[in-house]
């Protein structure tokens, strides 16, 4: 069936199997490889992506029913050359690894953030149980999202 | 964090600027023109005999291109392959399944959606078979053999080792006034990177050459099993690993699937491209640990700990699939002997098949220390409970002096370089060790049970020296090559492989050192066999203290060579200079010298040079490791215990690390991270279960549980430094050492909290379930699912 699917402010019409997955649609699709794909159960959350604002996890999201709404990934979160303060957090705070939970927890930091400027390490911790990561032992992950809080005026955007 | 220091300190890593912005490739990322996509029909028993592959529904699907089934394979003598441990392993069943989740039919479609809907097809007739599930019956007379594929093979027995002195630890243990045993069971826990393992197998009919794109930890080695497997001249495959979403040793093999895609390239003359979904991935990828073992801890009644006696019965599943220096059939378990001055050691690990998934040696475990080290503080902590002594008290009695070093423990190893008292006494200090016993003094009294657990771990990394370490017959050293181009910008490759370490930042900074110049002007290239010298790759913690050693000896010689290059540009004698941070000056003149930019320039110039002196600066060197390296570290964790409940809630954790010299310390503390994580998850939720038909009940992230955000406490660090004598940084590499060295940590404090109930031990992980069930007085076999 056909779609409509603004991703990242562009407009993208397709036809899709109604079975097909958003973060598969994302990747193979639009060729957007920045949403990963980890457990197809809900649980990792390396393929979180706004829906509408909202952050879903697109490994059980299916494609058609992104129809007629609007999509943010990991590749929209930059101004162009001007990264976004959690992006500029996890790079001074060590808040990554082998990258791959990534993509993810930026796109659930930023939706924090916009929701809850000053978050506490502990309303982070909570914001990110959702997901997984196998390298940091999040530690550092809440220090990038705290470091975001303290330099967001800072944002280009 | 500021950037850029000159060689070693603090820096932002070079590889997150495309990691932020979802620019990373991970092997599923790759598009490569043509590609079609793969599934894997797998076994839904444990064991059971094939009757019938019958694929003729399959094949007739409009979007099937190919299915393989072992007799295809078995043609083309690819149904079975050689394991990283001298076993042979089925690509494909052609006779049983051995496990649930086994390969049996590789499905080659133009989507992959359609591949996994014409798995569905495929109808394969099983006659069951027993499985043997509990590896303590293994070697039952009765029990099911499970590989007759092998002539002879009348029982499931794999290999027998021991290290020590048998008759010597007996005569100490007669003569021990104070002997404490216990069972303990290192359950079957599974690595679980983020990103699933992943291939692209595209085979040139006109070149003969092999691309492989795999989510490898050891290109090079893969390379050359790939030749040995396919019988592809090994000039002609090129394996290629980019980004790596996390490893942790799950990485390390080369698994069915892989063989099956390169068989599918050549039938099909097109890319062919699988990625492995998370069940999968629990199921039938290396598993880690399932270690059962028995262990004895003889002391004097003043609590001088005199000897150790360890008997290990170790589940490899139905293939021999560990991966670990030949030599070493259990890995290095036999450094069980600590951190502690020991009279006599003895261990024996016996290895058995059973009808699970092959593997073992994976999950950050540095070739089975991790068993090791959980196995000797669980004991330390049962001989402080048996004689009434405080176990950090009873640790610092025991530790080796500094004096002692280089030791050589009772069961063979030479250990380099600690000091060991003053990390534990940096540990007490740090966590508030008494204020924390006089908090559980008062909150017992209310109560409440708080645990305090102590671990002192002595870590085996950077494996290894040749002359006793190899994988399939493949010396354990490392290659690196550095340029220097005229510019004075360098660029190093490297044979190991990052899935997360920061190879990109912490190699660079290892040039920088050694030639003065900025790390931003050195490119690290990695992940390309066809772009980096030979190496066995990442794992054992053996990046650093290999691969470092070997990118640092490297720019060594091209400094001496820039040495030769500035004596020709000053004519001066080589003698006559002197080496400051990115200079060659002159002997008592600094003001007359050439800067490794300038030398560069020269080196690539017409510049006359001596005679025998190459132009040009660059270099290269495989390095052969001495010895291992042993970091080492001092672990406290507390917790929280509702005896109610069973739940455990981990207030604090504590880690002193010393790993040597600290090349980018931002990156070590991440490193140690990581490992605290894999700690708590192992020792409080992970587990591979089975239930007695065999059925794996860990095969999704719902049922396979890690810790989060919310379960892990803000990890306290501290450091003490101590080098090792034998790598030319002093580093000593730290991968692994929370790993480690954390369980035992988590697990002696949830033992304390249960003091007041009488518990003695229980095994991990330690679940609502399990404390509950401990308190009660009838523990819980989780591993078995058994009541």
């Amino acid at each position: 069936m056909q779609i409509a699917v603004v991703v990242n402010g562009e407009e993208h019409v397709r036809d899709v199997e109604p079975r097909l997955l958003l973060v598969h649609f994302l990747r193979e699709d639009l060729g957007l490889t920045g949403t990963h794909w980890g457990c197809d159960t809900s649980n990792c959350g390396v393929c979180v992506v706004h829906l509408d604002g909202v952050p879903v996890k697109s490994c059980t999201v299916l494609a058609v029913m992104a129809d007629g709404r609007e999509v943010r990934t990991v590749e929209g979160l930059a101004r162009g050359a001007d990264l976004d303060p959690v992006q500029r957090g996890f790079i001074a705070c060590h808040g990554l690894q082998c990258g791959f939970c990534t993509p993810g927890m930026l796109m659930t930091a930023r939706w924090l953030l916009d929701h809850d400027p000053d978050p506490s390490t502990e309303d982070i911790r909570a914001a990110l149980s959702g997901q997984l990561c196998r390298c940091t032992g999040y530690e550092n992950i809440v220090r990038s999202v705290r470091w975001a809080a303290e330099n967001g005026s800072e944002a280009a955007s | 964090m500021t950037n850029t220091p000159t060689g070693f300190g603090r820096m932002t890593r070079k590889e997150d600027a495309r990691f932020v912005r979802g620019r990373g490739t991970y092997v599923d990322d790759v598009r490569l023109p043509g590609t079609l996509h793969a599934a894997v029909l797998r076994s839904p028993l444990a064991h059971a005999r094939i009757t019938a592959i019958d694929t003729r529904a399959a094949e007739a699907h409009p979007k099937v291109r190919v299915v393989i089934t072992g007799a295809v394979l078995a043609d083309r003598g690819l149904a079975w392959m050689p394991t990283l441990s001298g076993d042979v392993q089925a690509v494909l069943a052609t006779d049983k399944v051995r496990f649930q989740g086994q390969e049996v039919a590789f499905v080659i479609a133009d989507d992959p959606y359609s591949a996994r809907d014409a798995l569905a097809l495929v109808d394969v007739d099983y006659d069951p078979l027993p499985p043997v599930v509990d590896a303590r019956t293994a070697l039952d007379p009765d029990a099911p053999v499970i590989r007759d594929d092998r002539e002879g093979r009348r029982d499931n027995h794999i290999f027998d080792w021991e290290a020590g002195d048998a008759a010597a630890t007996d005569r100490v243990f007669a003569g021990a006034a104070v002997v404490v045993a216990q069972d303990v069971l290192y359950p079957r826990v599974h690595p679980a990177p983020l990103e699933t393992c992943a291939v692209i197998a595209d085979h040139d009919v006109v070149t003969g050459k092999l691309t492989v794109w795999a989510t490898t930890q050891a290109p090079h080695a893969h390379r050359t099993l790939l030749a040995t497997i396919t019988g592809i001249p090994e000039h002609r495959i090129r394996v290629v690993s980019p980004d790596v979403g996390g490893g942790f040793g799950n990485k390390v093999p080369i698994y069915p699937a892989y063989v099956c895609a390169v068989a599918g390239s050549m039938l099909t003359g097109r890319p062919v491209k699988w990625t492995e979904d998370r069940s999968e991935n629990l199921m039938a990828t290396t598993f880690a640990r399932d270690y059962h073992m028995h262990g004895e801890i003889a002391s004097t009644v003043d609590g001088k700990i005199l000897a150790l006696r360890v008997r290990v019965l170790a589940d490899h599943g139905a293939f021999n699939g560990t991966a670990q220096p030949s030599k070493y059939p259990a890995g290095f378990f036999h450094i069980v002997t600590g951190s502690y001055d020991l009279e006599a050691a003895h261990c024996s690990v016996t290895g058995v098949y059973t009808n699970k998934a092959p593997g073992g040696v994976a999950y950050a475990c540095s070739f089975r220390v991790a068993e090791a080290s959980f196995l000797v503080e669980r004991l330390v902590d049962l001989l402080a409970l048996e004689l009434d002594v405080d176990p950090a008290e009873l640790r610092m009695r025991n530790l080796l002096r500094p004096e002692q070093f280089p030791y050589t423990c009772s069961t063979g190893w030479e250990y380099d370089s600690g000091d060991y008292p003053r990390a534990l006494a940096l540990l007490l200090e740090t966590a508030g060790y008494r204020e924390l016993r006089a908090e559980q003094a008062r909150r017992r009294e209310l109560g409440e049970h708080l645990g305090i657990g102590l671990s002192f771990f002595t870590e085996a990394v950077g494996a290894g020296p040749r002359k006793h370490m190899d994988i399939v017959g493949l010396g354990m050293a490392d290659g690196a090559e550095l340029r220097v181009h005229p510019t004075g910008k360098a660029v190093l490759r490297i044979s190991v492989q990052s899935q997360g370490q920061g190879h990109e930042t912490t190699f660079a900074q290892i040039v920088a050192h050694e030639l003065g110049i900025g790390p931003d002007d050195v490119d690290v290239v990695h992940g390309d066999t066809d772009a980096t010298p030979f190496g066995l790759g990442t794992y054992g913690s053996r990046s650093t203290p290999v691969s470092g050693a070997a990118a640092s000896m490297a720019a060594r010689k091209v400094r001496e060579r820039a040495r030769i290059v500035a004596s020709a540009m000053l004519e001066v004698s080589p003698d006559d200079l002197e080496w400051s941070p990115g200079r060659w000056s002159v002997r008592g003149d600094p003001t007359a010298g050439k800067s490794i930019t300038e030398i560069a320039a020269a080196a690539h110039s017409d510049l006359d040079l001596p005679d025998g002196v190459e132009g040009q600066l660059d270099a290269s060197c495989v390095y052969n490791p001495p010895n291992l390296t042993f970091p080492f570290g001092a672990y406290l964790c507390v917790v929280e215990v509702d005896p109610g409940t069973g739940q455990v809630v981990v207030r604090r954790f504590v880690a002193v690390d010393d790993c040597g010299v600290r090349i980018n310390p931002s990156i070590v503390e991440g490193q140690v991270h990581g490992g605290l994580a894999d700690g708590i998850g192992v020792a409080l939720m992970e587990l591979i279960a089975f239930d007695p038909d065999g059925n794996h009940l860990g095969g999704s992230f719902m049922d396979y549980l890690l810790p989060t955000a919310v379960d892990c406490p803000s990890w306290e660090l501290a450091e003490t430094v101590t080098p090792s004598p034998h790598h030319p940084l002093g580093a000593k590499g730290i991968g692994e050492c929370a790993t480690v060295g954390s369980p035992a940590a988590v697990v002696n404090a949830v033992m304390d909290a249960l003091r007041p109930f009488g518990v003695r031990h229980a095994d991990m992980p330690l679940t609502p379930a399990a404390v509950w069930r401990a308190i009660q007085g009838r523990p819980l076999r989780g591993d078995l699912a058994i009541d």
